[in-house]
């Protein structure tokens, strides 16, 4: 090998005492380690500065950091039993956000650990009791997660019985059942939970709260007259981020805002509620024979049994009010649980099937801007179903910008006032996002290199909390659990429910009848 | 190889001076991982093209597995940084750092073809400044300058000690 010679003579070197002009050579990186570690203090000191000063000028300081609230779960004997009506896709999620989960799910998350954070989530001591589907093959799923013995948060199984009920009635008038979960097609969500608050049952109804606009007042009454606890679907508040938006708006930080900006953006069959046909484009299985159609069709007009109307009922104004019931009303909420908007005074909606030429009612591009003439805003809601570009969420005050989406970013405006002094000083730099809010880092940051901006910008970003997944829905059904529990009243309230399904039945009609709606807050009618 | 002793001193000097560059820029680079709090790869790796795109996709699903490859990515360039500016077992810092440099290139290499969400900091038609780097360190592998200005003098010392 050529490197006998090498080592023969290096073994000579080495061999001899070590001379001190040896020993400096040997020790030669020391001085520039020194050097590096001086430098990387500077740095460190220099960020960490600015950040705070960024931070500190924009008035974001200590802001809360989110955490879990344990629940008080009570004894044993204060388990909470369950019956979910309607037993479609959602309602699997409310399952899971209960502790329960299909055995097949199970079965297919088992390779790659996929259910670990499902199982961290803490136990609500509560039991699914009772199924309620008019189709068979999902009440079946329905029983089948209710008896599984997988639980969440190391739960026991539960020991009561799973029943099948035919009719909600019947599930109603059980004095086996404590509450309810409603997910069921839009039009049965007001006439069940009349009956439910009625028969002494807690309720946690998906949206759209009502489907028709007489459904609004009784609806209202009938919770409000009663001593259970209504929650409304919203599952989008519960992010931890949330709490900080809250306390940006607090804290003035976008100064005036005067504009509020809620988008859809879609772009797939399945998006714009095309969902008939299973993922290797053969039809989802029902027939007349495993399908209760009497039941399902309830009071909307009687029509024959339809694969279409049961898979796709998003698509007609016979079953809901197509994106202002589905999306809209999530954003709505998510508007007026920061801004306490309230119903607007007037709406005027519009839009057309563009793209989507089926036979669908449902627009599948949709306008609507909401005026708010006492609180000099307005909130504009712009849906589109053929292009996905995300267009964001967007809080605008005269001093800055908050986009709130999977994180929040704050950008300041180059016109502020507030800021003014901060611009020019160089401290602040308008041009792109400042502050961002990650809810995997749980603590606000200053944005500071280009690839972190981009991906900030992009909302590439997961919600967890202590470093846990956690799902949002399951927050949400956790908030309604413990207010039963504790007497206390949920985020997404009747009020909340009331405000919401006036405004979004506002703009409905606005779309049908092509006309500007306003509303009568004296006699608290829409004209 | 040219024995290292005849090395002239201007050879000794520029091959120090890269050394200790490049060593620099890999400890900070790993300094810069440890500071950013819950600092993570998988944004990287997400973007990961061509024939490590499976490898990728694979740490990033299972949370265990990204934590390990974060803690063994950030420590491992802090050691290979330490190793080349003290000049400390140098030719296995070089040839672990040459490895890294070229995982990386090879997770997103410029290829024609092939494109990244995320822009890239300069121009490149194939070859990067990752893979210079890398064979930069190639080049220190092969004419190690530890023995010569570096704590390898003290190993090399304590080793042959009782031959």
């Amino acid at each position: 090998m050529a490197t006998t010679d090498n080592s023969q003579s290096r073994k000579v070197m080495t061999q001899e005492p070590l001379k001190r002009r040896t020993l400096l050579k040997a020790l030669i990186g020391i001085p520039v380690l020194g050097v590096f570690a001086f430098e990387l203090i500077k740095k460190y000191t220099y960020d960490q500065e600015k950040k705070s000063r960024l931070i500190k000028e924009l008035g974001l300081e200590n802001l809360p950091v989110p955490t879990i609230l344990k629940s008080n779960k009570g004894s044993k004997s204060d388990l909470i039993r369950v019956g979910i009506i309607g037993y479609g896709s959602r309602a699997a999620s409310h399952a899971n956000g209960l502790g329960f989960i299909h055995p097949a799910t199970v079965e297919a998350s088992a390779k790659n650990d996929g259910l670990k954070d499902w199982f961290a989530q803490e136990d609500l001591n509560v039991a699914i009791t009772g199924i309620c589907d008019v189709f068979d093959l999902h009440a079946e799923k329905g029983l089948a997660t209710a008896r599984n013995t997988v639980r969440a948060g190391g739960a026991e199984p539960s020991t009561l019985p799973v029943k099948r009920y035919r009719t909600y009635e019947e599930m109603l008038n059980d004095k086996e059942i404590d509450a309810v979960m409603i997910a069921t097609p839009d039009h049965h969500h007001a006439p069940i939970s009349i009956a439910a608050a009625q028969a002494g049952k807690h309720i946690y109804c998906e949206k759209a709260p009502v489907h028709t606009e007489d459904q609004i007042m009784p609806l209202y009454e009938t919770i409000k007259n009663s001593k259970i606890t209504y929650q409304l679907g919203h599952q989008i508040t519960q992010s931890p981020i949330f709490q900080q938006a809250k306390d940006i708006i607090k804290r003035d930080i976008l100064g005036k805002i005067t504009l509020v900006e809620t988008t859809t953006n879609r772009n797939s069959a399945d998006g714009a509620w095309i969902r008939h046909l299973d993922s290797n484009g053969n039809p989802k299985p029902g027939d007349e024979k495993t399908i209760d159609w009497a039941q399902w069709l309830g009071h909307a007009p009687k029509v024959p049994f339809s694969i279409d109307r049961f898979y796709n009922w998003t698509k007609f104004f016979d079953y809901d009010i197509g994106l202002l019931g589905q999306l809209f009303t999530h954003e709505y909420d998510a508007v007026n649980q920061l801004l306490n908007i309230g119903i607007p005074k007037s709406v005027v909606s519009s839009g057309g099937i563009y793209y989507w030429k089926d036979n669908r009612d449902m627009a599948d591009t949709l306008h609507c801007v909401f005026e708010y003439p006492d609180r000099d805003l307005t909130l504009l809601y712009s849906a589109m179903l053929a292009n996905s570009r995300s267009r964001g969420r967007f809080f605008m005050g005269h001093d800055g910008s908050m986009d709130l989406g999977g994180s929040i970013n704050i950008s300041v405006d180059a016109s502020s006032t507030k800021y003014k002094k901060q611009i020019e000083a160089g401290i602040i730099d308008p041009s792109g996002p400042m502050v961002s809010f990650n809810p995997n880092s749980g603590k606000v940051d200053a944005v500071s290199s280009a690839t972190e901006k981009y991906y900030a910008a992009r909302g590439l970003t997961t919600t967890s909390i202590n470093g846990i997944q956690v799902d949002i829905t399951y927050l949400h059904i956790k908030e309604w659990i413990d207010c039963i529990r504790s007497g206390k009243t949920p985020s997404a309230n009747i009020e909340m429910a009331f405000q919401e399904a006036v405004t979004c039945i506002m703009a409905h009609k606005s779309y049908v009848e092509k006309r500007r709606v306003e509303w009568d807050p004296v006699n608290r009618k829409i004209v | 190889m040219k024995d290292i002793e005849k090395y002239k001193s201007s050879e000794k000097f520029v091959l120090v001076t890269l050394r200790m560059l490049i060593g620099w820029h890999i400890l900070y680079e790993g300094f810069a991982k440890l500071l950013i709090p819950n600092w993570t790869s998988a944004s990287f790796l997400k973007e990961s093209q061509w024939i490590l795109k499976g490898f990728s996709e694979w740490i990033i699903s299972s949370p265990g597995v990204l934590n390990a490859v974060d803690f063994l990515n950030t420590w491992g360039l802090i050691l290979i940084g330490l190793g080349l500016i003290l000049g400390l077992f140098t030719r296995i810092a070089s040839i672990s750092g040459a490895i890294l440099l070229f995982v990386y290139y090879l997770n997103n290499p410029p290829l024609i073809g092939l494109e990244y969400s995320v822009p890239a900091e300069g121009s490149y038609l194939v070859v990067s400044k990752t893979l210079i780097e890398s064979m930069a360190l190639v080049v220190l592998a092969v004419f190690p300058s530890g023995y010569f200005a570096g704590l390898d003098i003290l190993v090399e010392k304590y080793l042959n000690r009782n031959k």
